[in-house]
């Protein structure tokens, strides 16, 4: 009983402390909002970025072209062979007749140079695509080995360039996010550590009237969340909202068709969810490492 | 009957400076006692050791029948309740009432409010601020907010009220007014007082038992009356 008033009381006093303490708890709220509209910001950002990536990455592929003298079965063989190997994803056929169809279609200049000859000059082939890009070149080796093939290109030195620029990006936006994390932590901390300074006397009476630790901790611990939380508030609102609103007016990418941003929903929430339980951790951890510089027994 | 019994006791803190050096002293249960010495003497560090804010580096301090030296950290707070402690700088909280400061002492022990007010009206009553209980620090003389710091002490019914140079702050009128509510406290409630001061009008005014303590030793031990301020301090 006596337990469940000290937790009674620790919320009610939390709450009177946030309104009674108002200009200090406003200056931790605020510092919360704004490390945490830019934590939030960088989250959405990161989290494309990590996705665009992935998406072009995931697009590359191996074009792989047949020998003239290879037959269907060589091609099925191959075809199965190929999809065996480690990293490979997927393995399509397109045979020489369906490469000469669609090059015509998008050139008929093309379709007429083919009309002159005989035979269909182009060659069986394959699009091979692969589980991780980073993999590209070591599968295409893998491809070249093996008989009945003419040629397996995926690029070269242009897709290696893409490929480790946008490991170098998706790294820098997370530790560029995790380091925002840090600040913030670091920035919300010390602004409820001014509010807590300013209470050390009400911490001391606390202690010498004979209050246990755990019961001096729980009113500052929670203040400390209804800190975070409040704090939290604006940038879920402006990441909810802002990201909605960009996504419809972007038509849903960025540049070019080819950079799709991530779907708002449930994207938004996760963000929003991540954001909040954040904010409230930080200020409950920051409240109780204030509070525990004033509790030497 | 025994009450406090310090044996042998040494305080040396981390800078190598010994603030108390070989003390023993036995203090009776509902007795007065003054402890006086020149600043820094170790006088102040005496008092801490008593409701363990300072442990002992050597000896030991047994309070209530608890070896406070040996205490525990998870299980001071439970010493504590059974101390009063009266400060020279009143330390109120300044956002709340007299009421609401005095019953602060109690709010924290987890006491329903039920319990709570009549505690806290007796307490106001016996500092006799009752007209004032709705009052806020700020809008008290220095007297007055030394009561209600001792009500706040008081009310959890301690069997030892301890005062860090309660009139430190105050002017020769209202001290002897302070004086006279904490001598009640200690004849009425029969709560053992142990105070620190400077105030040698005081001292030699009340007539009680004296602790001398000079660089850290205890000089000298003077019985009801015996001490006259010219002896030392």
């Amino acid at each position: 009983m006596k337990a469940f008033r000290i937790i009674q009381r620790s919320i009610r006093d939390a709450f009177k402390s946030v309104f009674r303490n108002f200009s200090l708890s406003m200056a931790s709220i605020l510092c919360a909002t704004i490390t945490l509209l830019v934590v939030s910001l960088s989250m959405v950002i990161a989290a494309n970025i990590e996705n665009a990536t992935t998406k072009l990455e995931s697009e590359l592929s191996i074009v792989v072209y047949l020998e003239k003298s290879a037959t269907e079965e060589d091609a099925n063989f191959l075809k199965s062979t190929i999809e065996k190997i480690e990293s490979v994803d997927e393995v399509v056929y397109k045979n020489k007749d369906e490469w000469k169809l669609e090059m015509s279609e998008y050139n008929s200049s093309l379709g007429n140079v083919f009309e002159n000859y005989e035979n269909n000059p182009l060659l069986d082939s394959f699009v091979v695509t692969v589980k991780d890009a980073n993999k590209l070149e070591n599968v295409t080796e893998k491809i070249r080995e093996l008989d009945k093939i003419e040629s397996a290109n995926y690029g070269e030195d242009a897709v290696n360039t893409i490929i480790s620029t946008f490991d170098i990006v998706e790294k820098a936006t997370i530790v560029i996010v995790i380091a925002l994390i840090f600040v913030t932590a670091f920035l919300i901390t010390n602004t409820i550590k001014l509010t807590i300074y300013s209470r050390r006397n009400e911490i001391e009476i606390m202690r010498l009237v004979g209050s246990s630790n755990t019961a001096i901790k729980l009113p500052f611990v929670f203040e400390g969340f209804i800190i975070g939380l409040l704090g939290s508030l604006i940038p879920v609102i402006i990441t909810i909202y802002g990201y909605i609103i960009g996504y419809e007016r972007l038509n849903g990418h960025i540049i070019s068709e080819m950079i799709k941003l991530i779907s708002p929903y449930n994207f938004v929430f996760y963000v929003a969810l991540v954001t909040v339980g954040l904010g409230s951790l930080i200020g409950m951890l920051g409240s109780l490492l204030a509070v525990r510089k004033y509790l030497k027994i | 009957m025994k009450f406090i019994e310090l044996k042998n006791v040494n305080k040396t803190y981390s800078t190598g400076v010994t603030a108390i050096a070989d003390m023993s002293v036995v203090i009776d249960k509902g007795e007065f006692v003054f402890v006086i010495g020149h600043t820094a003497c170790g006088k102040s560090t005496f008092i801490k050791m008593l409701y363990r804010e300072e442990k002992p580096t050597k000896g030991s301090v047994v309070v209530g029948g608890v070896n406070v030296a040996k205490l525990r950290n998870g299980r001071v707070y439970k010493l504590r309740r059974k101390i009063g402690v009266v400060f020279q700088d009143f330390k109120l909280l300044p956002k709340l009432t007299v009421y609401e400061n005095v019953a602060f002492a109690l709010e924290c022990l987890g006491i329903s409010s039920k319990e709570i007010k009549p505690k806290v009206l007796k307490a106001i009553e016996i500092v006799g601020l009752k007209e004032k209980a709705r009052s806020f620090p700020h809008q008290l003389s220095g007297g007055e907010k030394q009561r209600v710091c001792i009500a706040r002490a008081i009310v959890n019914e301690p069997k030892l009220l301890i005062c860090d140079e309660p009139t430190g702050n105050l002017d020769p009128d209202t001290s002897k007014e302070i004086m006279k509510v904490i001598d009640n406290i200690n004849k009425d409630l029969k709560t053992t007082v142990i105070m620190a001061t400077h105030d040698k009008e005081i001292v030699n005014r009340m007539k009680k038992r004296v602790l001398l303590i000079e660089h850290g030793v205890l000089t000298g031990d003077y019985l009801k009356g015996s001490y006259k301020s010219h002896e030392g301090v």
